[in-house]
């Protein structure tokens, strides 16, 4: 399988399953379009004859054209087009292996000093109790993960809630605690903080440059957005006040890893403004600004009808960032990272994030769940920190989550980009966690195409 | 090789070191770019 596509004036072809990304000219796309289109049911020189007939006035002869199948041959038998998947028997395999888990995202505070009414987890509480993690269940909760991660020396925690300062002093007696076990574990600790700002104080800066791997800070883009949504319980926005100590927290930050991350809804569908409003006017350098997720009958939730303007926004971010690449001040957007050469193996682009196996969200009184979009949902209730993961059924299934179990994902180009999608946003769409999130798709898929057409512009001009 | 450039790509050629996706940025919507960490990777 193959996918093609024009883009920002580069023809791209990626072989979806050797992973190969091919440049061809305007005559070897249109042969590759060709042999794809016929299914292997016309000849050298039947294709040879059409491209004379569609290049017919160009100046294109025999001699090109044999060339061009050429080409085209060689990297068939090198397994680099049209390639066969060879992958599907791996995903199947996956239900059999016994899953280790790496990663708990801790919702140490089901409380919020934000009242963002896009929040996904109801304002903080995860229509529960408000609540705050204690130092014993978190202390636990790391107990936990050393006791299930087998082999795995990378460890991953995400402080996350409603907003994680508002437990400031538990976060930072569990960093203590992980790091007094460390050694004695042969484990290595990586820990995010998510926050929307409000709390960021000198004390929170220091400790989280001193002790977190990546921090995530949430604003959604120029102040007018931003506050539309980000609230406090007055009503007041929090741009202000949350600003400052960004750029403070940024500045001080060394090199070491941050995102600021946004949400875009359908009130600002025009969120490329945004993203420059950042990078421009605040001078934040690493980004990623991402589509609601909301009920579908949410006014600010996206509709059918922003999809042309989103994608256009995606593709004059695209050409935005080779701009500014060539002018020395380059941005990053966390969906166009794309490491072609090192980046992942072919289990993790069947398995995906690894949501309900690998990865365990942790509630303040110490249940878990999938992940942090599933809490508070009886029907996805794992089990606790003490007992472990006692629903071992709705564990098998989340092992099965992946792009070989979903019939939609068979014929698609990105399906080993995406992995299946969100498990989450299947279901809150679908549904099924096994279904898929129709629009989340169409907008993940432009957003590797564009990524793809980045690193193409770059091999091109030789970067 | 005169009329298509192919770019340099890891051969689709386990160990989980690799960072879970959720825990980097996005939390919604997110595996294309975690980077590898298996030090003795192809």
């Amino acid at each position: 399988m193959i996918h093609q596509y024009k883009l920002n004036g580069y023809n791209i072809v990626l072989d979806i399953n050797s992973g190969s990304i091919h440049v061809p000219d305007p005559l070897a796309y249109e042969a590759i379009r060709l042999i794809d289109e016929s299914a292997g049911q016309k000849s050298d020189e039947e294709i040879g004859r059409e491209l004379l007939h569609i290049f017919s006035g160009q100046g294109v002869t025999q001699e090109e054209i044999q060339e061009t199948l050429d080409d085209i041959r060689e990297l068939r038998a090198q397994g680099k087009l049209f390639s066969e998947e060879t992958f599907a028997d791996k995903a199947f395999d996956l239900k059999k292996r016994n899953t280790v888990i790496k990663a708990l995202c801790l919702l140490v505070a089901h409380t919020c000093n934000l009242n963002c009414n896009y929040c996904f987890a109801a304002q903080g509480n995860f229509l529960g109790q408000h609540g705050l993690m204690s130092f014993e269940t978190g202390k636990r909760a790391l107990d936990f993960l050393v006791e299930n991660s087998g082999m795995r020396r990378n460890l991953e925690v995400d402080f996350f809630g409603g907003e994680p300062l508002m437990n400031f002093q538990v976060c930072k007696d569990l960093v203590a605690y992980a790091r007094s076990i460390e050694q004695e574990k042969k484990k290595n600790f990586r820990f995010t903080l998510t926050t929307n700002g409000i709390g960021v104080t000198d004390e929170v800066i220091e400790w989280a440059n001193k002790e977190c791997h990546n921090v995530v800070l949430s604003l959604d883009g120029r102040k007018e957005v931003n506050d539309r949504f980000r609230r406090d319980y007055t009503g007041r926005g929090s741009y202000d006040r949350i600003v400052p100590n960004f750029k403070k927290f940024v500045e001080k930050r060394g090199g070491k890893g941050y995102y600021m991350r946004g949400t875009f809804t359908h009130f600002n569908t025009d969120f490329t403004n945004d993203i420059f409003h950042m990078a421009d006017d605040l001078g934040f350098a690493e980004l990623s600004m991402e589509p609601v997720v909301a009920d579908p009958d949410s006014p600010s939730a996206l509709k059918e009808e922003d999809l042309p303007v989103i994608f256009e926004q995606y593709e004059i971010l695209a050409k935005d960032m080779l701009r500014r690449e060539r002018e020395g001040k380059p941005i990053t957007f966390y969906h166009y990272m794309l490491d072609l050469e090192h980046g992942p193996c072919i289990y993790k682009r069947i398995s995906g994030c690894g949501s309900g196996t690998e990865y365990l969200a942790v509630t303040a009184s110490g249940d878990l769940y999938p992940c942090h979009q599933f809490v508070n949902d009886p029907e996805y209730k794992m089990g606790d920190i003490w007992k472990g993961v006692t629903n071992t059924e709705l564990r098998d299934s989340f092992k099965l989550c992946n792009v070989y179990s979903r019939p939609e994902c068979a014929d698609c180009w990105a399906k080993l980009y995406c992995a299946g999608g969100c498990a989450a946003n299947a279901y809150h769409a679908a549904g099924d966690i096994h279904g898929t999130y129709r629009m989340g798709c169409d907008i993940f898929k432009k957003r590797i195409e564009c990524a793809l057409m980045i690193k193409v512009a770059q091999a091109m001009e030789g970067n | 090789m005169k009329h298509i450039v192919t770019l340099n790509t890891r051969d689709m050629k386990g160990c989980g070191e690799c960072q879970t996706s959720c825990q980097s940025a996005c939390k919604t919507s997110c595996v294309a770019n975690q980077p590898c960490e298996n030090k003795d990777a192809e």
